[in-house]
């Protein structure tokens, strides 16, 4: 199929369409707006279900009632929407449903703005809602990514029966790239037997989100864990460019010895900095988490085994940086550049601070630390004096 | 390696928009790599829209620059903000018609070509976008004009199929007023 | 041997068949019990148990699913409208409903009750209205009577602090997506049999495809009032009513 140049929310808004989505519920909201307006027009043509809900909070419900029927449906909202769907986003998980959900974050707290940012990893990440459970979520950083991995997001809610979220930013959303969309899926013939569809010729079907007893609650809740875990095992995605095998540089030699971890958008500015950086003969390689749940930390936990050091690039005070530090567990520093309210990091102040890192860590390094195991941890990383800071 | 990145900016309802997305089109039927992305949010003030094109022959990271290689002025806050922005040896494209304090930094290339005029000779003020992109193709090679008018017949909307030939003319129109070798100022 | 006379027993009285055999922990005097039969008694004369889906609120309610043999979805409080309209948008043949208190459709639940009935979602909800948030232990309700001492309003709704008590079917009669709205008491035998066919009537409009059906049904919570089960009965028909006058607010033929 030819491709199509698409701006990042009407790509995903098409990408959902052919997965097959049944039913879209959502609110407008700056800068994901363009979603809803596709959907609002596509949806109806194919004789399925599109809804402007009232608020996020009926959206998210609406999708929580669509989910329980066994059908195909997402919502999408950028970040204060978001922070009011996670009641019904922990309903969502406590019944296990499928379900999906784009959003398209923007400057916060609060009001905040329309610019783009990445602030909404740990709400979506970490959590989504009250209680004990993780979405699975995806970070595109390219408007293809964005359609492929909406389509993936569909796979893994129904075959897990999870939340999905689809975790982009602003810039994605208002951008355009070519792109080559997936093939128009069949709807699925019949709902799942657990789905809510009405109790003819078989016992009834009830989805609970509640457990009175601790016992059984607690039961749930090993289920969920347990998922989770499962998860984790299998479905850990992640881009490297320039770190070893495939990837690795011709010239510079076969292993990044400073590597930047950074996702999305923030990801991508991250490779032209890369670049730069390696013209100028640092040997840099750059690690782009495409599932930030589950973390890729086996993968980082590794890379920290040889790595001088890491340099986290986030549109965020530091969010994904407190995975990424747990995941190298102090076996090389990690340094962090962020922007804030709105701001994207420009390739030349990300190379800045690639150079720094090289600066500071170019003494020959020994990870190991001395001493018993038992005190790791309280000896920290093995710090290296900060020449390079500001 | 082939990159270039260019900066489109004007007032909203100066074809800004459709002029940009045409070069990202024609980029893209070309077979290259290329991001286009509008300037909202923060940036977003006085009536001025800017967008921003890259295009390379392999993947491309940042979709927006500090310093463009070009920029494609269409009136003089455009020039304004962008003057000082042009990467060294860079092209600062504007439209002379409006701009009427040209820009004077050094180390950059300033051409300035009379869109308006040009596009009202043309019968139609709204063609100034293409009599700067034709400008601006001619100059940088970024891509032949005839895949720009292939993009440019698969692209227009309807409601401006009328227009196509026009739009066609105004391309050729930008490029000949180009021809002049380019002087560092 | 003595011959058996032959003995033929009548069956007059059962379990609708849409209500399971499942014991309620609803408290004695309770009028939930009552009003989930009314409900399970509708579904089975109409014939529609095997397409039915209940919305179950949050609230003493939140265990309906229980009592049902239908299929059930328990909902976030307050929201049951809105799972409701995703579980209709996705299947309308089938007949989905919300049951729903007043705490979790007149407080809570405001915003998304008044969007679907102004949506005319083809939706029927069944409001048990008892003036106080039952679950929690009595605390003052958007029904809540002026002067009505509750656990938190110890000394009586004061209407100049704490507001008027709001009147769901009086409100949601004047969008024009309703179609069946009505108020019916459950406080004598009389009034349960009118509060059946109603019930049965706004059903029946979502089956015909109207639009938004709702029936408010006035209740008493004994436990809650700290009143003998008998004396809340009547506590309604002289306190309840008066506030609340029972009837049918909106009746649209047409879809």
């Amino acid at each position: 199929m030819a491709k199509q140049l698409m701006k990042g929310n009407e790509a995903i808004a098409e990408a959902a369409i052919r997965a097959g989505v049944e039913a879209y519920f959502g609110y407008p909201i700056t800068p994901q707006t363009e979603l809803l307006e596709y959907m609002s027009k596509r949806m109806p043509e194919l004789g399925r279900v599109f809804l402007q809900a009232e608020s996020e909070v009926a959206a998210i419900n609406m999708v929580y009632g669509a989910a329980c029927a066994g059908r195909r449906v997402m919502t999408s909202s950028s970040s204060p929407g978001i922070s009011l769907m996670q009641e019904g986003l922990s309903y969502i998980a406590a019944s296990n449903v499928p379900a999906v959900i784009v959003d398209v974050m923007r400057g916060g707290p609060g009001l905040g703005n329309i610019a783009p940012s990445q602030s909404d990893y740990f709400q979506m990440v970490k959590m989504a809602g009250h209680g004990d459970y993780k979405p699975i979520v995806l970070a595109p950083a390219t408007v293809q990514e964005a359609v492929d991995l909406t389509v993936l997001a569909f796979d893994l809610a129904e075959q897990y029966r999870t939340i999905v979220t689809v975790l982009l930013d602003g810039m994605l959303g208002q951008m355009m790239e070519p792109v080559e969309l997936p093939a128009m899926r069949a709807l699925p013939a019949t709902p799942p037997a657990w789905a809510i569809t009405g109790a003819a010729g078989r016992a009834k079907n009830v989805v609970v989100p509640f457990r009175l007893q601790a016992d059984e609650l607690e039961a749930l809740n090993f289920d969920l864990q347990r998922k989770i875990a499962d998860i984790a095992r299998r479905e850990v995605r992640f881009k490297e460019y320039f770190i070893d095998g495939a990837n690795a540089d011709k010239v510079h030699g076969d292993r990044a010895e400073l590597i930047v971890v950074a996702f999305g958008a923030a990801g991508r500015v991250a490779l032209s900095a890369v670049k730069a950086a390696r013209q100028q003969g640092i040997r840099v390689g750059l690690h782009r988490p495409i599932t930030l749940s589950p973390f890729p930390d086996e993968r980082l936990s590794q890379l920290a085994d040889e790595a001088r050091g890491f340099l986290v690039v986030e549109m965020n005070a530091g969010q994904m940086l407190e995975d990424v530090k747990l995941s190298v567990g102090g076996q090389a520093p990690v340094r962090f550049h962020g922007r804030m309210g709105g701001q994207v990091p420009m390739p030349d102040d990300i190379a800045q601070e690639i150079e720094k890192l090289d600066g500071m860590t170019s003494r020959p390094i020994d990870h190991k630390i001395e001493g018993p195991v038992v005190l790791r941890a309280a000896v920290g990383p093995a710090r290296k004096p900060e020449t390079g800071r500001n | 390696m082939m990159h270039y990145d260019f900066v489109f900016s004007g007032f909203g309802g100066q074809g800004v928009l459709f002029g940009s997305q045409l070069l990202a089109y024609a980029a893209m039927e070309a077979g290259l790599h290329v991001t286009w992305i509008p300037s909202y949010g923060p940036e977003m003030r006085g009536g001025t829209a800017n967008c921003t094109v890259v295009i390379s022959d392999e993947e491309i990271g940042a979709p927006l620059v500090r310093h463009p290689s070009a920029v494609v002025a269409l009136n003089y806050p455009s020039v304004e903000k962008y003057e000082p922005q042009v990467a060294p040896g860079g092209l600062l494209l504007y439209n002379a018609s409006l701009v009427l304090r040209p820009p004077t930094r050094v180390g950059i290339h300033c051409v300035p070509i009379p869109a308006s005029d040009v596009a009202a000779e043309l019968g139609n003020a709204k063609l100034l976008n293409m009599v700067m992109l034709g400008a601006l193709l001619q100059i940088t090679g970024v891509l032949p004009i005839g895949t720009v008018e292939q993009s440019l017949e698969a692209h227009l909307p309807a409601r401006r199929r009328d227009m196509l030939e026009a739009n066609k003319l105004a391309l050729r129109r930008g490029a000949e007023l180009a021809q002049e070798p380019l002087v560092a100022a | 041997m003595i011959p058996v006379e032959p003995f033929t027993e009548q069956v007059v009285f059962q379990r609708p068949r849409a209500m399971s055999a499942t014991p309620t922990t609803y408290c004695p005097g309770c009028m939930h019990g009552v009003a989930h039969r009314l409900v399970a008694e509708a579904i089975d004369e109409l014939g529609i148990r095997e397409r039915a889906i209940l919305v179950a609120p949050v609230g003493c309610s939140v265990f309906a699913y229980n009592y049902f043999e239908i299929d059930g979805v328990v909902a976030a409080h307050g929201r049951a409208p809105a799972v409701a309209t995703g579980l209709k948008r996705t299947q309308p043949d089938k007949i989905v409903f919300t049951y729903q208190g007043d705490g979790d459709l007149a407080s809570i639940g405001i915003a998304e009750i008044l969007h679907a009935a102004g949506r005319g979602e083809n939706l029927t909800v069944i409001f048990v209205n008892n003036a106080v948030y039952g679950m929690t232990g009595g605390q003052m309700a958007p029904t809540t009577l002026p002067g009505m001492k509750t656990t938190s309003s110890p000394l009586g709704r004061d209407t100049r602090t704490m507001g008027h008590p709001m009147k769901m079917c009086e409100l949601l009669s004047q969008l024009d997506g309703a179609a069946f709205i009505a108020r019916r008491s459950l406080h004598s035998p009389a009034e349960i049999r009118r509060a059946k066919k109603a019930i049965v009537e706004a059903f029946k409009t979502q089956m015909e495809g109207r639009g938004f059906s709702m029936v408010e049904l006035l209740a008493s919570c004994p436990t809650n009032w700290d009143m003998k089960p008998v004396d809340a009965l009547k506590w309604i028909e002289t306190h309840m009513v008066p506030i609340y006058p029972l009837g049918d607010y909106k009746t649209r033929v047409e879809s």
